[in-house]
């Protein structure tokens, strides 16, 4: 057992450090200190990507002749590792390129594929992915959107909610309802979309955290071409299927103070009896956080062991979000907790840690829902992972208007 | 990126599974469980010891087999799983480990081929009643190379033919290697949550000692035997967590219950799938610590501790959720389910409790902070 790369990974990782040595200087200095959500940070963002690209290190594992990489998923992980510590990755192509592109690469017919890949690769145009509904998050074969043929176009209305990016990105794929006259599996059929045409519009969701950062999407009227579908009418599911089980993947760590944050902030505070960080009951959640964050570390090491090898990681990674998502909430509270009564205060010139605490408490409970709920997630291992039997199904041959619906 | 068994090592753990399964099946187990008299399976000691386990990471030099740590974690992990009854973890991962770690030459060549060759059976002395056990407690003293005081209790101390004893000579904290069998020491078994290990109580009086280790490092040197010890132990845990996993995921598949088996109900599934989440966190903790122990890295002070105290926390989850999973079934003893919820409790308390880990553990990060 070592943490080492073998010689060929260690030479890619060479090559990778002088490249972004070059390159990340050089775009610094072009755009300098840019802020997030502003057309400049998405303007440097494009740029970056496109330099990736013209070098091969965007899509890596993707074929050189569709503008991808031509390498392997460890010489993926190893540029995206060297990409992270220059300090450089925007988030904006994650959804696109991991979930909503390959399902079009797997789906659409050559033209499209020609039209649209590369762009999409070279960071031009921006996908996302319009599935969950407010009547169809974890049931997501629940959704309504309904789109309707007419002639050679479908005509489509309904909304779509929680879609990352709708607002800067320019083609979605969408997943609707075209007969609702069949069980619900059977009568999805999903498009790829313009985001740009009037008949789409997008409202930001005001979130309990305060920011927008995810959005409402409303369909009236949109006409698309028959040519826009993906897969056959009624395969909507099917198609569907290979969008999320890009998710595992394109869903990344977790973000927020773990337990090193909250050592720091706990050596400076007073607790009850003696300072914070000699109480015995935070000193026991604190080697709980620690072996919990570290286990994941050394999970994703195994995965990175298993495609260092040229296998398939096991299931291992499917542990992940439930464990980070759950331990940011109970440490943000701890956090918040140890500030006694000046936790409430939320203002990041006066909150320690500039209210990093306060704003993850506030910020947990949806990272606990996106992505895969708790629940659903359990579920998942217990389904996939440990075989164990799909739930009681009400819904499976029933037409989807006949299903019973709540709210 | 190297992070998990070789070829070679999953090779020898699947060997070692085999062997256990033909060895060790669970009437083994249960000989030693139902018969208060038998300390553990001999025939299962021999076994072991004609397999080379005892001297698997012993240099060949000592009659061992040479091989690294992470082969050692790889048995482990098996004879967790198997619930070995059997003083493996006294002899191999304490007296053993101990030895090679801290013995003077002379001490190595008297000990180690011993243990090779399945001779000899150790233990470690350090506890003298209920609490932890502290330099201002101690009790135990030597005086001119004779050791006097009372260990209680001490894992197969009424079966070792050595111990290692912590013990303060002039004031001093040190480490002692005894003859369990030579004169001044009386030993008496006691009853233990788990019956398939045995424990004693050992009264020294003017028994020989010799030192182990430099005077005055007692407590320095029995931690970091046990920082070794807790790795290996945690591979026992996870052996056995997995194992209950295993059982509940099975029992779930086969019992029926309002109409439909109950691994369909997710109140059971999401008992399974949490679980899987422990062992896996325990899996790559304890990956980590085996890394740490082979390499004789400084990491091992926090590898160990962390992999010991996830290790505790799966199996003490999968040993007590898997009784839960069994229903009425799983509260009878002629069901496999408390042999794991013992030995569970015998390996999160015999080398400290987690929760005397969790503040090593802190303790650790502080330090490093520090520096």
């Amino acid at each position: 057992m070592d943490f080492n790369d073998s010689p060929e990974e260690a030479a890619y990782r060479e090559k990778a450090r002088a490249w972004l040595a070059e390159h990340a200087a050089a775009h610094r200095a072009k755009w300098g200190e840019v802020k997030p959500n502003t057309p400049e940070h998405m303007a440097a963002a494009k740029d970056w990507q496109a330099t990736k690209a013209s070098a091969g290190y965007a899509c890596i594992t993707w074929p050189a002749a569709i503008g991808g990489g031509g390498g392997t998923p460890i010489q993926s992980v190893i540029f995206g590792q060297e990409e992270t510590k220059a300090g450089l990755g925007y988030g904006y192509f994650t959804i696109g390129l991991g979930m909503c592109v390959p399902t079009v690469m797997a789906f659409a017919d050559n033209d499209t594929k020609k039209r649209f890949v590369s762009p999409a690769v070279k960071g031009d145009e921006i996908w996302c992915q319009l599935f969950s509904e407010p009547a169809g998050g974890s049931d997501v074969a629940a959704l309504r959107t309904r789109a309707v043929k007419d002639g050679d176009e479908w005509v489509i209305n309904g909304q779509k909610v929680w879609t990352t990016g709708a607002h800067y990105c320019d083609y979605g794929i969408l997943l609707t309802r075209t007969d609702p006259d069949v069980p619900k599996h059977k009568g999805l059929t999903m498009f790829w979309i313009d985001m740009r045409d009037a008949a789409v519009e997008c409202r930001p969701i005001h979130q309990m955290s305060g920011g927008r950062e995810f959005n409402e999407v409303y369909f009236t009227d949109l006409r698309v071409k028959d040519s826009q579908r993906l897969g056959e009418v009624g395969d909507g599911w099917k198609v569907a299927l290979v969008t999320l089980m890009n998710e595992r993947l394109a869903v990344g760590g977790s973000a927020g103070p773990n337990y090193r944050e909250i050592m720091k902030l706990a050596r400076e505070l007073s607790g009850v009896a003696g300072p914070a960080l000699k109480d015995q009951g935070f000193r026991d959640k604190l080697a709980d956080w620690y072996v919990q964050s570290e286990g994941l570390k050394f999970t994703r090491f195994r995965t990175m062991t298993a495609l260092s090898r040229g296998q398939t990681p096991g299931p291992e990674s499917s542990i992940g979000k439930i464990i980070s998502a759950n331990q940011l909430q109970e440490l943000a509270n701890t956090a918040v907790e140890m500030e006694d009564q000046y936790g409430i205060l939320v203002d990041p010139g006066q909150a320690p840690a500039e209210a990093a605490f306060q704003q993850s408490l506030m910020w947990a409970p949806g990272l606990r829902i996106a992505g895969g709920t708790d629940e659903i997630l359990k579920n998942i291992i217990a389904e996939r992972v440990l075989g164990l039997p799909g739930d009681v199904r009400l819904d499976k041959d029933v037409a989807f208007k006949d299903m019973p619906t709540g709210r | 990126m190297d992070f998990d068994y070789s070829d070679d090592q999953k090779f020898l753990k699947d060997e070692a599974r085999k062997f256990l399964a033909a060895h060790c099946d669970v009437s083994v187990v249960r000989g030693v469980l139902d018969n208060p008299e038998r300390a553990f399976d001999e025939k299962l000691w021999k076994g072991v010891a004609e397999q080379g386990w005892l001297g698997a990471s012993i240099p060949e030099e000592f009659g061992g087999l040479g091989l690294g740590r992470v082969e050692l974690c790889a048995i482990a992990e098996e004879l967790g799983r198997a619930v070995a009854p059997i003083p493996f973890a006294s002899t191999v991962y304490v007296l053993a480990e101990g030895i090679m770690a801290f013995g003077a030459e002379a001490q190595k060549a008297a000990i180690l081929p011993r243990i090779a060759a399945g001779e000899l059976i150790g233990c470690l002395a350090t506890s003298e009643g209920p609490g932890v056990v502290g330099p201002a407690s101690l009790q135990c003293r030597v005086e001119g190379g004779k050791l006097s005081g009372t260990k209680i209790p001490v894992t197969d101390g009424d079966v070792a033919g050595v111990a290692l004893v912590l013990a303060s000579e002039g004031g001093r904290p040190g480490l002692f290697l005894v003859d369990l069998t030579g004169p001044g020491v009386t030993r008496e078994t006691l009853k233990s949550l788990d019956p398939t290990r045995s424990v004693a109580k050992l009264t020294f009086v003017g028994a020989a000692a010799e030192r182990v280790g430099d005077a005055g490092a007692g407590f320095e040197i029995v931690q970091a035997i046990l920082d070794r010890a807790a790795v290996l132990l945690a591979f026992e845990q996870l052996g056995g967590a997995d194992r209950c996993l295993e059982m509940a995921r099975e029992y779930a598949l086969g019992r029926y219950a309002f109409g439909r088996v109950i691994a369909g109900y997710q109140a059971i599934k999401h008992k399974l799938a949490d679980m899987y989440v422990k062992n896996e966190v325990a899996r790559s903790n304890a990956y980590y610590g085996a890394w740490a122990l082979n390499d004789d890295a400084p990491e091992l002070p926090i590898a160990a501790s962390a992999a010991r105290i996830a290790a505790s926390e799966a199996f003490w989850f999968a040993s007590k959720e898997n009784i839960q999973v069994h229903g009425g079934m799983g509260f009878t003893w002629d069901v496999d389910c408390h042999l794991y919820y013992r030995r569970s409790r015998q390996l999160s308390l015999v080398a400290g409790a987690p929760k005397v880990w969790k503040e090593r553990l802190v303790g650790e990060l502080e330090k490093k902070n520090a520096a």
